[in-house]
This record gives structure tokens, sequence and C-alpha cells, in this order.
């Protein structure tokens, strides 16, 4: 993926740009905002990672100025002001995503996919499969390899948000802030358990494990590794 | 910055103080009304022995005139030599001459070479035995011509009335000067007074200043302006000393909560230096590394948080929500917890009014609350959450543990940043959870109260409802 990232402070910007490159994404970097902005409408680029503070221009005006020209790429708001309130300006301001800095590099990567992928399927999906795992969005049913599985309301909604983004990992506030709908930080394990219920639910039973780990950064529903 | 020079000759300070200014701007206003006050005593009693003189000279004259007309010449005569030694030193004048000039009786010895205004007045100089002269006393008269060309002279010597006002302006001069010096004396004092005062506080402030925060300003006891002043500035002084200690407190903690895990980090990267050990164990001491650094950096977020939301005061991102909702929300995520630890949570609520407030911060208090009666109550444990509104503009939520509890005396210090109880240092946490309740509660002007739950610890949040407009 071709990414545009705005950011002044240099050893974020090469923080930044080495895992993303890693990833195996384009990265162009721009240390100034006005320069940022003109790159953006210039050249077609498929997500633009946006630092608030910058010089010359900040990073709403640059998002403001993007969505005035109709643009619709994805922008995701890296920020070392992290209360909601300003997160909420940001969102208002047409960013698609907030990051507060700092963060883990695993948490950016995995928003990044997320936004990626965001808004392809326009057609209302109301089932998914992963391998003999089924989800039922209308009729609220789980089945693996046919046998139904009883689920409460939230485990349903986490296992349906793990569905919809199957092969991506999901960190932790990912899933707080899109199956909870609560943004803030827990001061305890609170989503691994919730995970681990749900993983006695459709995995323990079955061999082939589909709820995955992924150390340090997050969970993921896919195939297991092939190894 | 200094307020007075004390190397200052006294009276340089008190020309520049204030209340100097003042006693003399009193002391100006009171001269001239003393002065205006003289002006018209003079005006009353000098004027009017002036305006009493002319008086009775009109009337003699017009007495002496009718004499004349009466009795003629020989009559007038008699009169004026009657009056003459009835009293020879008075101050009257009289003369008579004939038509040519000449005297036929009279005190003084000649007829002025003046001429009189229009109502026959002259202004005269003569001597104390009425010779006519230039200088000595001053006298006033006023001339008539009488039927056959005589003319008729009625003055007075004004000589005892020019005594009289100097009299009188030499009393009021010294009255004056009295009064000049005796309020400039009073103003002295009274600054002096004042003064000495003011640099007793401006002493102790410099004091204060040099460190010594346990200096408070003098009191009198007088209750007067100064005084209040000296209170107000110690109650000022008290609440900074309580900031400061509480600031010195936070940073002693800060800096003594980080070392800790600080040194961890540099304990774990050193480890992980080490060139013998394999490469898994290595990835394992760096990851455990990344961990220590991401709790450092959590609680100075924390940190950072409970400051931010202290200092603002501004509600812009409220909005209308339901508690019912945000505590099922909670009791729901933390249900799988309990039930790890064989806990158990009693959920008690009714049906309570919509509130303003901020629905993140206000679901990491419930978040911090909850978990931290999960985490001091004991397996097995119970614990009970109540919503209710027992009045229309007072709702109460309650959560009460069954671990522990919290001694009476410390209940004031589980609020403070970093503050942990002894007995759990060794649970995972920073100390910050219960500082950022208080923080946001704050926010919200929600009341907290601990209670002894009897076993464990009750937390009540006393949330007031205002009334929709």
């Amino acid at each position: 993926m071709r990414i545009l990232l705005i950011e002044d402070d240099i050893t974020t910007a090469d923080f930044i740009s080495r895992s993303l490159k890693e990833a195996g994404h384009l990265v162009l970097h721009c240390a100034d905002g006005k320069e940022g902005l003109l790159t953006a409408l210039d050249s077609p680029f498929e997500l633009l990672i946006v630092d608030r503070m910058l010089p010359s221009l900040d990073g709403l005006s640059i998002i403001k100025s993007i969505r005035g020209a109709d643009n619709p790429i994805p922008v995701l708001v890296l920020s070392a002001l992290g209360e909601v309130d300003s997160r909420v300006e940001g969102l208002q301001a047409g960013a698609d995503d907030y990051l507060t800095k700092p963060f883990a590099c695993s948490e950016l990567l995995a928003r990044i996919d997320a936004l990626s992928r965001r808004g392809g399927n326009a057609v209302e999906v109301t089932r998914f499969q992963l391998d003999d795992l089924e989800i039922d969005l209308l009729s609220h049913e789980v089945r693996r390899n046919g046998k139904l599985i009883p689920m409460q309301a939230r485990e349903f909604r986490l296992l349906e948000y793990l569905m919809r983004h199957q092969g991506q990992v999901l960190t932790r506030t990912m899933l707080l802030e899109n199956v909870w709908d609560y943004h803030f930080d827990p001061q305890t394990n609170i989503i691994d358990v919730h995970i681990s219920r749900l993983r006695s639910k459709v995995d323990r039973d079955f061999d082939t494990k589909l709820l995955h780990t992924v150390r340090g950064a997050g969970y993921v529903l896919r195939m297991p590794a092939q190894d | 910055m200094q307020f007075l020079n004390p190397e200052e000759p006294l009276y340089m300070k008190l020309l520049r103080s204030t209340t100097i200014k003042l006693a003399v701007l009193y002391l100006l206003l009171f001269t001239s009304s003393v002065l205006v006050l003289s002006g018209f005593l003079y005006w009353a009693t000098a004027g009017y022995m002036e305006r009493q003189a002319r008086a009775t000279i009109e009337a003699e004259i017009q007495g002496l005139s009718e004499r004349y007309e009466h009795t003629g010449l020989a009559g007038l005569s008699l009169l004026i030599n009657q009056r003459l030694k009835r009293n020879p030193t008075s101050a009257s004048i009289y003369l008579l001459v004939d038509p040519n000039g000449k005297r036929v009786i009279g005190n003084l010895d000649r007829w002025p070479q003046v001429d009189p205004d229009s109502q026959g007045w002259v202004e005269l100089r003569l001597s104390s035995d009425k010779v006519l002269d230039d200088k000595s006393h001053p006298a006033r008269a006023q001339l008539f011509t009488l039927r056959g060309g005589f003319g008729l002279l009625v003055g007075r010597d004004m000589q005892y009335l020019r005594n009289m006002e100097l009299l009188i302006l030499e009393a009021l001069g010294w009255g004056v000067l009295l009064t000049t010096l005796l309020g400039l004396a009073g103003g002295l004092w009274i600054g002096r007074r004042f003064l000495r005062r003011v640099e007793l506080l401006d002493k102790t402030a410099q004091e204060i200043m040099a460190g010594d925060m346990a200096q408070r300003m003098p009191l009198r006891g007088s209750d007067d302006e100064l005084d209040s002043l000296a209170r107000t500035l110690n109650q000022m002084l008290d609440r900074i000393t309580q900031l400061m200690n509480g600031v010195k407190q936070v940073s002693d903690n800060i800096a003594h909560d980080m070392r800790t895990p600080l040194s961890r980090l540099r304990q774990t990267l050193e480890t992980a230096q080490d060139s013998r050990l394999d490469q898994p164990e290595q990835q394992l001491r760096v990851e455990q590394a990344v961990q220590e650094a991401d709790q450092l950096l959590g609680t100075f977020n924390a940190l950072l948080r409970i400051g931010n939301i202290e200092a603002r005061r501004q509600r812009q991102a409220f909005e209308t929500l339901s508690l019912n909702q945000l505590v099922d929300d909670v009791v729901e995520l933390y249900e799988p917890i309990a039930e790890d630890r064989q806990q158990q949570i009693h959920y008690q609520h009714n049906q309570v009014s919509p509130i303003q407030g901020d629905r993140n911060m206000l679901f990491q208090v419930l978040a911090n609350l909850l978990d931290n009666a999960l985490k001091y109550s004991p397996e097995q444990g119970q614990i009970n959450i109540s919503l209710q509104q027992p009045a229309l503009n007072c709702i109460e939520l309650s959560i009460r543990d069954s671990g522990p509890g919290i001694p009476d005396e410390l209940r004031d210090k589980v609020f403070q940043r970093f503050y942990r109880l002894e007995e759990s240092r060794t649970t995972p946490g920073n100390g910050l959870g219960l500082s950022l309740v208080r923080a946001v509660c704050d926010l919200h002007d929600i009341e907290i109260q601990l209670h002894n739950g009897n076993p464990g610890t009750e937390v009540k949040l006393m949330v007031t409802v205002k009334a929709e407009n």
C-alpha cells in the first residue's frame, strides 16, 4: 500500500517508516504540514498518517482540506494529545482513526490494516465463515462443524468483529473500542479473559484452532499456520 | 521587590508613605476650612465695627445739621464743644469751618484738602493729637455743607479699629498655625504606627520569601483592616503550603514509583545484552523490557490524564447518558473475571434519570472501582453493586467489596496519587486508579464517599441530577 506519513519528529517518523516498510508498504515521509498537504493532494496514496502538531499547518487542518476536496482517502491521526475531547475533534475533522502516542508498532499496523479494508464490501454481509466455523448475523447463531454453539450477546459481537476482520491482527484497544464501544484504559487483562471464554466455546473442543494470540499485539482469527 | 528600604531615614519613608500623603491632604483641607472660618469671623467682627462707625458718623451729622437748623451756628458750636469736652481723648473728630474755611470749632486742626466721594466720605491720616499729616493714624470722616456755606466734618480715628483688626488677625493666625502643627503631629504619629505594622508585614513576607515557609503574618487582634489583611495572607500561605506539600509528595512519589520499574527495565536490558544468552532467551528479555517500558508509559499517561482532567473545567464533551447502561456494561465486561475467581457480583438497580457526562470517563471510573472491588475481594467473595435514585435530584451508586477494608485513618489518602495501602503493594496496579476516579468525579460534581462495608469497603458515588432546562 502507498502510504504518506506526515510527521515532524524524525525518530518517530523513522520508526514508523521502517515498520511499515517491513510490513510491505511503500512509505513517503513529509516533515512539514504544508508540504504534506500538497503531496497528499498531488499524488495518489491509499492511506494518510498525519501527526496533529506540525510546523506550518496542523494535522487537523490538513485533514479538513483533504476532505474539503472530496478526497475519501483513509486518514489515521497520530497525536500526543490523548484526551477523549481531542480524539473526538480528530474524528470530527474527518479522520478515520486516532492513535495516541506512544503506541506499539503492532497497534499501528493492525489499525492500518483495518483501515485499508474498510469500505470494501458495500454489500451487507449477513453470514461469515472460516473453516467450519459459521456465524449468522440474522439468526444470531454460531455453529462449528454444524453444531450450534450457544452465545451471549457480547460474545456474539466479539466473534462477529473477529470474523469480519478474519486474518487481521486486532489489538485489545481495537476490540474494546469496537465491541464494547468504550474508549478507556482497562487496568487488567479484561479482554484476554473474554477472549479465553470465547476460545473455550469455539476452539476448545476442536482440533483446528482458529483464534490465535499474537504475542505483543493482540488476537487474530484465521486458519492455523501450516508448518 | 523591596517595599521599604530599612536604610532610609524615617522622614523619607514617611514622605513616600500613603498615610502621610493622606494625612497631609487632610491637613490641607482642615487648614483651609479653618482659614475660611477665620475669614468669616474677621469679616463678622472687624467689618461690623467699621460699618458701625460709619453709621454712627452718619447719624451724628444728621443730628448736628438738624441742631444747626433749629438753633443756628451758636447752638451747633455749643453742642460740638460739649461733646469734645465730655471726652477729649475720644476717637471722635469734629470740625466746623466758616465759608472761608476758617475753623470755628473742632478738634481737627484744619479742613482737609481732599475731594470727598459722592456720599461725602474722605479718608484722612492724622496724628494722635488730631493734626492732619501724611502718616500715622487712618481716619474716616464725612463732610457736610451747612446752610450759609459752613462746612461740617464728623469723623472717627480708625486706629483703635485697626488695632482690633490686628489683634483678631493675630489670634486667627496663631489658631491656624496651631491647627497645622497639631494635625501634622497627629498625622505623623498615626503614619508611624501604620508604617511600623506594614514594615512588620513586609519583614515577615521577606522571611517567607527567603524560605521560611512556617512564618506567619503577626496579628494584633484589633480586627482592623491590617489584621484582616494579615489573616487573609496567612490563609493564602496555608493554602500555598498545602499545595506545595501536595506537589512535593506527588513528585516524591513519582520519583519513588518510577525508580523501581526503571531499574527493572535497566536490569532486563542489561541481561539481554549478555552475549552468552541464546536467541529465544534474548528475545524474551527484550519483550520483557518492552513490557516494562509500556507499563511506565501507561503510568505517565495516567498521570497526565489526571492532570488534564483536574485542570479542565469546561465540559464540552458532555452528553446525556444513562448510568443504567454504563453500569450494565461495566458489570458485563467484568463478569468473566469475577467468574474466574469464583466471585459473585450482586447487581441491584432501578431505572435512574439520565445525567450529563462524558461516557468514556465515567466508564473508566466504574471500571476502576469494579476492578478494585474484584481485586481486593477474596476468592468466592461477594461484590454488591446497587444503583438507586432515592430522591429526584440524587442518584446513588454503591459498590461494596468483601475485602479487608480500608482503615479509617487512611480513607482520605487512598485518593492521593500513587498511594497504595501496604497490603496492596504486591498486587498489580500503579496507585493512580482512585486519583483518576476522584478527578473525573470532581469534574462531574459527583461526591465520593468511602464507608466501612462490614466487611470490606463501600464506595458510594452521589450523583446530583440537574434539573433540565
